[in-house]
């Protein structure tokens, strides 16, 4: 739906198992696998995919964060990682680098910048605390 | 080795071993539409006589490559820099780093240069993005492209401003002259060219040296880096053509099944629904994925699949399949035997390496256009050029008549050299009359693309009782011959390399089998000094002499604190390094062994030196991710199969590294700005498997001898003072 229909291809097929997070978007601000969501599991609620978190040309902090860090190689996990990484950031707004790979560890990263990735989640996590409430 | 000979064993052992199918461009248009401006041309080195393969004219096949132009650079009448190259991008960096060796020769910012890549209708050809070639060949070209045609600017320029060539300043997209502070743009200058001027790359242009290096050498961010984090980015998978349709293809029940029957009836039946049928291949077009899944899925298809063998007896099967090896292709120096038996310390030992997958994250995908003039696809892949090739001799067209075009790609490590679903989308694009899409599933991926070689490396050794290395002898069964020599010091040695039929279908994978024979021959290393009771990185040092290898582990050592800290109860500390493709490596880790046997590391870290870096964030990246990629096939991937069927091949049941599986990773560059540049992409995945193994050992006093080590933990472990573990 997401993809085809409504071309927000900025969410990526990884494994349509779940298991990736390729896939991963919001549902009423949490992370889930679209993958598995079925269209009437979603009606009523906000879906917010990758397209929607930059807000008039300026990057949400997650994304600027990934993007100083450069956390990504081929980029293909990236979006479902920044979505997971917001919702975490909304759960939870000062994590450990611990706790951000026990909330990620179901996003993977093929080309192994999960390192970058820990990092960019913290930037990121001082921006927001720091800057302006969104 | 020669360059030639080694590209023809890169592009050998990068061949996949089977396709899974069954069954000259005219660039002067192109020319007309760059207009005028300055065009420099690399034309590819002419073929010595009987030239083996290759880049000189013919590839490892045999089959004739075209004599073609290595690459382009144009400057647009605008002063736009385009820069023509068939390699294409994947997440190793390369449209950022060869940006940066342009800009630095013509002295203008990254964000000026545009790199068209990997579009068979654009670029002059290449072999394909593969091998750690981009860096050292590649980059070079352009470089000495970007150089002339600065030094054409110059002499352009000072016919243009009356003023002395040398006194000249080329910077910022304008030629200054600093005596009357007079300008001219690059645009300007170019546009004084009534067409395109085609020149070689002129012997005399000279290249800045790495020394004065401003932009080469420096952490630049990543070329289009904003549009991965926007998800704009638009890989083959996301890519929409007018009209277009989706498919799907039947896969067999099993390798090497033969069609029994198929009804087609229901499916065919099914709103806007294709069949098509071409023999085995058997496929369905539809207005949207899941329909043209659910067609495929109402297919009666009966499959033949004849009995194979399973993961279970692999490596006796790989054994008893291998060629016998004609003698005249062994590396023999000396007299091993005679050397062994006068030697205090003797050892022989046989080490597997199992089938991993690549899993791309984004899995083999293509679109399919056919129009009056032939054939477009876009794929993600390394191999444009051949991709293009393929398509042209199973859908028998010229290949002047089939583009294909690569857009950065969802990631590959090796495995996507094939035309697979390029083929598929193209034969069903063709039966539909429609553009046609077509995205592998995860289980097609992790079952019909291919897989590393497994392998079985036997290694018998000898050294005196002081330590010193006399006798090496190493033959690898299937797995390949990539980095199978030694960098020690040994005066009698033979080393082999045994094809064998492998019951799975494989292919390269990054670093090809180099980490299969480091994880032997530096499992060895370290079973030989506890044989010989010498400390593991002495021992190595001792039998070494190459400096860039002795500085590399000398360098992980001092980063790790080798010898100095002590590991903890139930740790372990473990060391290995080699050397392949030009570039050093040296790996250090620490594991920790609970109580049940599970293996948990809890430091790496990495010392890499391949001379003068290009991009120090960019090769941080590499290798931290090489050492990441490298944890999943050391500890816990592998793939399990069984009469033709993979038995795992699902995210769920194929554990890949996550992020709770990486301890801390410490990388230290050595930046050898004296030495070329060599490539980055594969040799930091070799060192981990060996560190983690010789780790396991001191941890446990347990030898483990197969990749993956340990997917369920160390067997046989005993923790001492505690009761065993059911």
């Amino acid at each position: 739906m997401l993809r085809d229909r409504l071309q927000l291809t900025g969410t990526k097929y990884g494994c349509g198992e779940g298991q990736c997070g390729a896939c991963t978007v919001l549902l009423d601000g949490r992370a889930v696998r679209s993958c598995r969501i079925e269209l009437s599991a979603a009606a009523g609620k906000q879906v917010t995919t990758i397209e929607g978190l930059e807000r008039d040309g300026r990057l949400h902090p997650v994304q600027a964060a990934f993007l100083e860090a450069e956390a990504f190689q081929c980029g293909y996990c990236t979006p479902g990682m920044i979505v997971a990484a917001v919702a975490l950031l909304t759960a939870e707004p000062n994590p450990s680098p611990e706790e951000i790979a026990a909330r990620l560890a179901g996003n993977l990263c093929r080309c192994g910048t999960y390192s970058r990735i820990v990092a960019a989640v913290q930037l990121a996590a001082r921006a927001m605390r720091q800057g302006p409430a969104r | 080795m020669t360059p030639e000979s080694e590209l023809e064993r890169e592009l050998r052992e990068h061949d996949a071993a089977a396709r899974l199918h069954w069954f000259d461009v005219d660039r002067r248009g192109f020319l007309k539409t760059l207009g005028g401006g300055l065009l420099v041309c690399l034309c590819a080195p002419a073929a010595p006589a009987q030239a083996p393969a290759g880049e000189s004219g013919r590839d490892g096949l045999g089959r004739d490559l075209p004599r073609e132009l290595a690459a382009w650079l144009h400057i647009g009448e605008d002063g736009r820099v385009t820069v023509f190259t068939g390699k294409v991008e994947m997440g190793q960096n390369i449209r950022t780093s060869l940006a940066q060796q342009v800009a630095e020769e013509l002295r203008l910012p990254v964000d000026a240069i545009l790199m068209v890549m990997g579009d068979t209708g654009l670029t002059p050809w290449d072999a394909g993005t593969f091998g750690s070639r981009t860096t050292p060949t590649m980059a070079p070209r352009l470089r000495a492209a970007a150089a002339t045609a600065r030094e054409a600017l110059l002499d352009l320029a000072a016919q243009r401003l009356q003023a002395p060539r040398a006194s000249l300043v080329a910077d910022g997209g304008r030629v200054t002259d600093p005596a009357t502070r007079q300008a001219v743009g690059y645009g300007e200058l170019a546009r004084q060219l009534s067409k395109a001027a085609v020149m070689p790359p002129g012997q005399g242009a000279p290249l800045t040296p790495v020394a004065e290096w401003k932009i080469a050498g420096t952490p630049v961010a990543k070329v289009g880096g904003r549009d991965f984090v926007t998800g704009g980015h638009r890989y083959t998978s996301d890519l929409v053509r007018p009209g277009m349709m989706h498919g799907k293809v039947l896969r067999p029940a099993g390798f090497q099944a033969t069609l029994a029957s198929l009804d087609t009836a229901r499916a065919a039946q099914m709103p806007g629904v294709k069949i098509v049928r071409d023999g085995d291949f058997v496929g369905a077009v539809g207005p949207d994925a899941g329909t043209a899944q659910r067609a495929i899925e109402a297919l009666g298809a009966r499959w033949q699949v004849p009995p194979q063998p399973s993961n279970r007896e692999l490596f006796d099967y790989l054994k008893q399949h291998a060629e016998a090896g004609d003698s005249d292709d062994a590396h023999v120096v000396g007299a091993v035997e005679q050397a062994a038996a006068a030697a205090e310390i003797k050892l022989a030992q046989t080490y597997t390496v199992d089938y991993i997958a690549h899993a791309p994250l984004e899995p083999r995908a293509a679109v399919a256009e056919w129009d009056g003039a032939g054939l477009t696809v876009w794929t993600g892949t390394q191999r444009p050029f051949a991709v293009r090739d393929e398509l042209a001799e199973v859908l028998r067209l010229p290949a002047g008549q089939v583009r294909v075009i690569v857009p950065d790609t969802g990631s590959a490590y090796g495995g996507k050299h094939t035309a697979d679903a390029a083929v598929e989308a193209a034969r069903l694009a063709r039966a539909a009359g429609k553009p046609v899409k077509l995205v592998w599933t995860r289980e097609e991926e992790l079952t019909w693309a291919y897989f590393r070689p497994a392998g079985v490396i036997e290694v018998r050794s000898a050294a005196r009782a002081d330590g010193t290395l006399v006798a090496w002898e190493l033959h690898n069964y299937n797995s390949g011959s990539s980095a199978i020599g030694t960098p020690y010091e040994v005066a009698n040695q033979r080393i082999q390399f045994h094809p064998a039929h492998s019951p799975l279908r494989q292919g390269s994978y990054r670093g090809l089998a180099a980490t299969a024979n480091h994880f032997a021959r530096e499992s060895h290393m370290d079973e030989l000094a506890h044989a010989a009771g010498i400390e593991p990185l002495q021992f190595r040092l001792q039998n070494l002499a190459n400096p860039r290898l002795r500085a590399v582990l000398t360098a992980a050592a001092e980063k790790f604190g080798w010898g100095r800290r002590k590991p903890g109860p139930g740790a372990g500390f473990g060391i290995a390094g080699g050397t392949e493709k030009g570039s050093f490596v040296a790996t250090c880790a620490e594991v920790e062994v609970e109580a049940g046997g599970s293996v948990r590391l809890r430091r790496v870290v990495e010392a890499f030196e391949c001379g003068a870096v290009v991009n120090p964030n960019g090769l941080r990246n590499q290798v931290e991710g090489a050492v990441v990629q490298a944890i999943g096939g050391a500890l816990f991937e592998a793939v399990q199969f069984e009469n033709g069927r993979i038995l795992n091949a699902r995210f769920a049941k194929y554990r890949l590294p996550r992020f709770t599986d990486v301890p801390p990773i410490e990388v230290v560059i050595l930046d050898r700005r004296d030495l070329p540049s060599a490539g980055a992409g594969e040799t930091p995945i070799v060192g981990l498997a060996p560190a983690v193994a010789n780790a396991i050992f001191a941890a446990t006093g347990v030898r483990l001898r197969g990749l993956p080590l340990a997917p369920y933990g160390v067997p046989r472990f005993q923790p001492q003072g505690k009761a065993a573990v059911s």
